[in-house]
């Protein structure tokens, strides 16, 4: 298998483990947002689906280890690229013409990824570890409850906001710049694939900042 | 066609050789505006040798566009702020009295500078050799048509085969990733007949020799293809993806 792992380590190879475990993460954030989104439907609702998800615990499990496996694949990636890309440069221009020639989102996955990285460390402190290991949490089932006072604090609802942003860049150029180190980028469907792309992104990313806003203002009620 | 003249503020980089340390210098001159981008360079440069002074060192031959030789990075643009032409194809008309202009040299650790604008681009050159070419034997002249392409087709490769190797994709690049030009070196070959026989042993030798010259990945930010003289598209970096993967699974070479 060692075909397979210089292969892996190419350049092109490099940028096909991005793409491929970038695109499991689009898939995974569908998941994780339609399950949020049941916090508009109330209380009930919420602590239902929570708690039936804690029925099949074994399985969720599993899911959680392949998608950490995904996540440190992307991150490892993403960094080692971010270097070798910079070496590869070497000195830079003086007078800096990228952004008469690549879109700011483009230019700044790093940027973006890393603040993604740094919310999620803190989402998973907050909510996973709660939700996970709170015993009083556990038994009385009243997630919905943790949720809303948890987006009552200003600082850590703006940073949640703060964070949507930068996934939306994130996902704006990496939901078609997956599709193009794939190669799939054909004549008839890639401009829908970036438009398609685009409302992915925004759209993802509105919804999920709505949640810490809608709880702000409203508290829940 | 007697404009007025610009008076411009150059700053150009000099580097006297590879090891040392460059810096920028400073010309101020008055240009025609249909001077072309080399021509006043030219004139700096007989200027500077009247005074007994180095002249600055850049690179030219066609000054038509189809050589790849010159590029220049004016202003942070590789082939400066005017799409779809090599830098010998600026002319003056296209800035304003009073502007100032950084000329840097091309940037990459693959391009080792030589002397002040000329960079080192054997880099390519020795990625062209690893597959840029195809295979056949000699022998009398073959029939016209014998091998029928089809036009799209053709024009497509022939599209591609338009890349002149000057290197400004790698150059604009924030990777310094050479995928646009060997993408545009496989293509010309894979979309047509005669390319097939090789054209995964191809794809795979000239991409292992790109990784050896230190170019980065792409990160699909598409600053080659606004930047490239001959507007080379980033269809043919997907095309060579494709082909990559393609070979990873099919050949039976172990070692690239
Ligand atoms: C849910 C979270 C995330 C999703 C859905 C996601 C998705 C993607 C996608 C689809 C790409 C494009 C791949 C390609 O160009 O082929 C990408 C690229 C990238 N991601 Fe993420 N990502 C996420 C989190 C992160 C994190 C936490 C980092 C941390 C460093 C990161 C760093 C990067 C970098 C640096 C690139 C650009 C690589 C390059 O083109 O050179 N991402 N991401
Ligand atoms: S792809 Fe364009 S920019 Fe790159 S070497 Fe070829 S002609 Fe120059
Ligand atoms: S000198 Fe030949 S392309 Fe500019």
């Amino acid at each position: 298998m060692g075909w397979l792992f210089k292969a892996l380590n190419s350049s092109i190879g490099k940028k096909f483990v991005m793409a491929l475990t970038g695109v499991c993460l689009i898939l995974f954030l569908v998941i994780h947002l339609i399950n949020n989104l049941t916090l508009y439907f109330g209380p009930e609702t919420f602590n239902t689906v929570v708690k039936n998800l804690d029925g099949i615990k074994p399985l969720i499990r599993v899911i959680e280890v392949i998608l950490g496996l995904i996540f440190i694949l992307h991150i490892f990636n993403g960094v080692r690229l971010w270097i070798e890309n910079k070496i590869a440069r070497g000195t830079g221009y003086t007078i800096k013409g990228s952004s008469k020639n690549a879109d700011i989102f483009s230019r700044t996955m790093i940027l973006s990824g890393s603040i993604i990285f740094i919310f999620l460390v803190i989402h998973l402190r907050t909510f996973w570890m709660s939700f996970n290991f709170d015993h009083t949490l556990k038994e009385s089932h009243r997630y919905y409850e943790a949720v809303v006072s948890a987006f009552q604090d200003p600082v850590y609802s703006s940073f949640y906001l703060f964070a949507m942003i930068l996934l939306g860049f994130h996902l704006n150029h990496g939901f078609q710049s997956a599709f193009q180190t794939f190669g799939w980028n054909h004549k008839k469907y890639f401009p829908f694939i970036e438009k398609f792309g685009m409302v992915y992104a925004w759209g993802t990313a509105l919804l999920f900042a709505s949640i810490p806003i809608y709880f702000y203002f409203y508290g829940g009620k | 066609m007697s404009h007025q003249k610009l008076n411009l503020t150059l700053k150009v980089w000099r580097q006297i050789n590879a090891e040392s340390r460059g810096t920028f210098e400073e010309y101020k001159v008055a240009v025609s505006p249909d001077s072309s981008f080399l021509e006043m360079l030219d004139d700096i440069n007989n200027e500077l040798e009247r005074k007994n002074l180095e002249p600055i060192t850049f690179e030219s031959d066609c000054r038509e566009g189809i050589c790849g030789t010159c590029g220049l990075v004016i202003n942070g643009q590789p082939h400066g702020p005017i799409p779809r032409i090599a830098t010998c194809q600026l002319h003056m008309r296209n800035f304003k009295e009073g502007d100032t202009i950084y000329i840097e040299p091309f940037r990459a650790k693959a391009f080792p500078i030589i002397k002040d604008l000329m960079v080192d681009r054997s880099a390519m050159d020795r990625i062209m050799e690893a597959g840029g070419f195809i295979s056949v034997n000699t022998g009398s002249v073959p029939d016209g048509n014998a091998i029928p392409i089809p036009k799209d087709i053709a024009s497509e490769s022939m599209d591609a085969a338009s890349c002149i190797g000057c290197g400004a994709c790698v150059a604009a690049c924030k990777n310094a990733s050479a995928m646009l030009f060997v993408s545009a070196k496989v293509s010309q070959f894979a979309l047509l007949p005669q390319g097939q026989p090789e054209r995964y042993r191809r794809v795979e030798s000239m991409v292992k020799v790109m990784d050896e010259y230190g170019f980065g990945s792409c990160s699909n930010t598409y600053a080659c293809e606004a930047e490239c003289p001959k507007g080379i598209s980033i269809k043919n970096i997907a095309r060579m993806n494709r082909d990559y993967f393609m070979a990873k699974l099919k050949t039976e070479n172990l070692e690239a």
